[in-house]
């Protein structure tokens, strides 16, 4: 047999080693501002200004300071910079880092195409900071994780289909024909994501327009949630879990020096696994206007799910048999190890909040967060870094500068996990246990909402952040550690490696001699890639007929939004408030209590996208209309801490600056009557003259309400003259008629309750 | 609610996807073997410097 010689690409490695270890420290610190802002609302107000008198800014500036940046520290806007610097970022690069590495060792080849390798290094880069720049300015659809606007899905599309290509090619060069297991989830991994990210980002634009990108979800409501919570789950599986999976099954032998327990099992790990989780998503909505067999079906998967996940845990524990005591010496395993642990914590955590009984405690909660974060600082955040204190000496041929540093990182970022979670943890229970409490006269113990968050960020909620804050230290120690690793040792570009080449003989088993080498490779890349396009196809095809013919309501009263509301809504979605604050009145008794009647699936047919959220660190809102004065929305935007002391809402001044951009309202319209929404040629024609009616009757009723903000209007406007911008024409007002406008179409009258859109009819 | 046939229609093309693949393994020897992938992952494949001379 022939021995080749050939090179192994370091360079690409190390970038993405760079990559990983600089998203994963902005990762952590957005992590630790957000934290700090769940407690410390008026940060924003100390760094940019604000107008009470005992907050003195950094730069002395008034409101006007805050006002001016236009929400860009909102905490919605930076928890969604967090997340994807968190899962895309961080974890994504790190998944690359060790896939570029492994999966040229392990087919002892060279990475298909150098060139695919650069492309989809500096594609995901751009996507990242794109995504930064984009939801610093408001650009975002709401959706979770996938909040990113069309030129984004695209590039990430895109990229993610050369990644795929350039893995498929190293696959076909390769020189050892069996795939270790490793590769399995790896290309799990690419498939999944790349019809999860297609399907769940089917938007339509109301524009060409880069600069400004907006779109719509093609989905609606209730659909737009179960397709939402598909991809959500699975960003979950397939994004967080089978990658660091792959990781696990190369990087844990190699640092152990010892083969797997058991590699029968690991194989039937990946494929019970991959097969299971895609069916688990609906577990998200648990009790929401969801038809209950497909909650069912969630559960039931997310139950299964338990099986496959510890027996791959305990495949990853079981490796380091007989190699514990080196666990104590070596910061590599420890990582290992504790990542591994958590994995099966996590794992166990999901299927038990999948269940209907503890979901009812746990959703909306906190205890959501400490879920996902035994997960991502566990189970992610250490597999990664036991990766890097493994690979970096590995590819600059030296010992890792100090062992002792990176014991010194294992331990305080340990402690940063516990004091994450379990603060929140007891948050989590604390305040789903309180929203549950009667009075024995029936009416809630706690029955204003505020008491229910003020308990948890006087000692919670900053144990939290401390927790983070210690994790980003540990961050840090890394960066020191590698980068005095990096300096002690030497780097070599193209590393030489040898191994015999592959004979072929799969084919011609089959079908005798020839040259089958053209044969061979092409049919199969071709088959995939025409899979790839005429799933794509297909699905732009098939999607509008399925969708939007169900589109139909059945609850009668629900019509679709006024244009001011539309254009309100999308000030909701620009400002990421669907954050904090859920549309989801479950039919418990105590959420119909205090929220009003629970939410019907024919209420959201018009939603492009739904805006349920996952998380109540504010009230529900879904029967916020006609709640609270206009006139009270006013000031608690201007600052709602005036009208609800305690609170940990965020200053919105630049929604009463500015003025409303009503030039889209047209397209934004004609985009949604694309997607179904019944606009008449009326509606059309009387744009202008609704927006105004709707738009003054609000000011009016707020200047009733407060003679002295009218007033302070109109001596405003004497002073500017010209460019004054009435109240009626800022965007507040928009975003007024919006919440004031929300769960009011059925509030009014009876409704059928049992009714259930696109059932057939 | 025909987003469920649209979705039960993408899981299980992406279970399909899984299963071909799985098929292809079994028939291409993939899981034939499973004691030897596990140790031979092991191995460096460094090349030798004094090899290259001989």
């Amino acid at each position: 047999m022939q021995m080749q010689t050939f090179k192994y690409d370091n360079k690409i490695v190390k970038y993405f080693l760079y990559a990983t270890i600089f998203w994963a420290i902005m990762a952590f610190t957005f992590g630790v501002l957000v934290a700090t802002l769940k407690f410390f609302p008026e940060l924003p107000d100390y760094i940019f200004g604000s107008d009470d008198g005992s907050i003195r800014s950094l730069f002395g500036g008034g409101i006007e300071g805050l006002a001016a940046t236009n929400g860009k520290m909102g905490f919605g806007r930076l928890r969604m910079i967090h997340t994807t610097f968190a899962v895309f970022a961080f974890v994504g690069n790190g998944f690359f880092l060790g896939a570029y590495y492994s999966m040229q060792r392990l087919l002892k080849t060279r990475m298909g195409s150098d060139l695919m390798s650069w492309i989809h290094f500096w594609g995901w880069q751009l996507f990242i900071a794109l995504s930064l720049v984009s939801f610093l300015y408001g650009f975002n659809t709401s959706k979770e994780y996938a909040e990113h606007e069309w030129p984004l899905d695209i590039l990430i599309a895109v990229v993610w289909i050369i990644f795929g290509a350039n893995m498929l090619k190293t696959i076909y060069k390769r020189r050892v024909r069996h795939l270790y297991v490793a590769i399995w989830f790896y290309l799990g991994t690419w498939t999944a994501v790349a019809m999860l990210h297609i399907f769940n980002n089917l938007e339509i634009p109301i524009s060409w327009s880069l600069a400004a990108p907006k779109s719509y979800s093609l989905y609606a409501g209730v659909q737009d949630a179960l397709v939402q919570w598909w991809y959500g789950h699975n960003a979950v599986a397939f994004v967080l879990t089978t990658p660091i999976l792959g990781l696990m099954y190369y990087f844990v032998p190699k640092a152990a020096n010892r083969p797997v327990f058991s590699y029968k099992l690991s194989i039937i790990h990946f494929w019970s696994l991959i097969f299971v989780y895609i069916w688990a998503g609906p577990h998200h909505l648990l009790y929401t206007s969801l038809p209950a067999w497909v909650q069912a079906v969630g559960t039931g998967f997310s139950i299964m799910l338990l099986a496959p996940s510890w027996g791959g845990m305990l495949n990853g524990l079981l490796t380091l048999r007989g190699a514990w005591d080196r666990v104590r010496e070596e910061p590599v395993l420890k990582f290992f190890v504790v990542a591994i642990t958590c994995y099966g914590m996590a794992t166990f955590e999901g299927p038990m909040l999948a269940t209907k009984t503890l979901n009812k405690i746990g959703h909306f909660t906190d205890w959501v967060p400490a879920h996902v974060h035994v997960g991502t600082l566990g189970w992610n955040g250490f597999m990664i870094f036991g990766m890097i204190y493994w690979l970096a000496p590995k590819l600059f041929n030296t010992k890792l500068a100090s062992n002792k540093l990176a014991n010194a990182h294992f331990w305080i970022a340990t402690l940063g996990i516990l004091f994450w979670v379990i603060p929140m943890y007891v948050a989590g229970w604390t305040q789903g246990l309180m929203w549950q409490q009667f009075n024995e006269d029936g009416t809630l113990k706690y029955g204003n909402f505020l008491q229910t968050v003020t308990i948890l960020k006087d000692w919670l909620y900053p144990m939290r952040a401390f927790g983070g804050a210690l994790y980003l230290t540990g961050g840090v120690l890394l960066v020191i550690n590698v980068w005095r690793t990096i300096r002690k040792g030497s780097y070599i570009p193209n590393e030489e490696a040898e191994a015999p080449a592959l004979v072929k003989i799969s084919s011609a088993r089959k079908k005798g001699e020839g040259a089958h080498t053209w044969l061979e490779r092409m049919p199969t890349l071709l088959t995939i890639l025409s899979f790839v396009a005429v799933a794509i196809g297909g699905a732009v095809e098939i999607i509008p007929t399925i969708v939007v013919k169900s589109n139909v309501p059945t609850i009668a009263s629900v019509t679709p939004y006024t244009p001011l509301e539309l254009e309100g809504r999308d000030l909701f979605i620009r400002e990421g408030c669907n954050a904090c604050h859920t549309q989801m009145i479950r039919p418990f008794r105590d959420e119909v209590k205090r929220y009003g009647e629970y939410s019907k699936p024919g209420e959201y047919v018009y939603d492009h996208p739904f805006l349920w959220g996952s998380q109540r660190s504010g009230p529900d809102l879904h029967r916020e209309g006609g709640k609270n004065p206009d006139a009270w929305h006013y000031k608690h935007m201007w600052d709602p801490r005036d009208t609800s002391p305690g609170s940990i809402m965020p200053r919105y001044p630049w929604l009463i600056f500015n003025k409303l951009d009503r030039s889209k309202t047209d397209i934004k319209m004609k985009t949604m009557v694309k997607l179904g929404v019944p606009y008449q040629e009326e509606d059309f024609d009387s744009i202008t003259p609704s927006m105004n009616k709707q738009a003054l009757a609000i000011e009016q009723s707020i200047f009733e309400a407060d003679s002295k903000l009218k007033e302070r209007y109109e001596k405003e406007a004497k002073e500017k003259g010209d460019n004054f911008v009435p109240l009626r024409d800022r965007e507040i007002v928009a975003l007024i008629s919006y919440l004031q406008r929300l769960g009011t179409d059925i509030s009014t009258e009876q409704t059928e309750t049992t009714t259930i859109i696109g059932t057939g009819k | 609610m025909g987003i469920i046939i649209l979705m039960v229609i993408a899981s299980v093309s992406l279970a399909a996807v899984f299963l071909a693949l799985f098929l292809w393994g079994a028939k291409k020897g993939q899981f034939d073997e499973d004691e030897s992938p596990a140790v031979r992952m092991l191995m460096d494949d460094k090349k030798v410097k004094d090899k290259i001379d001989t």
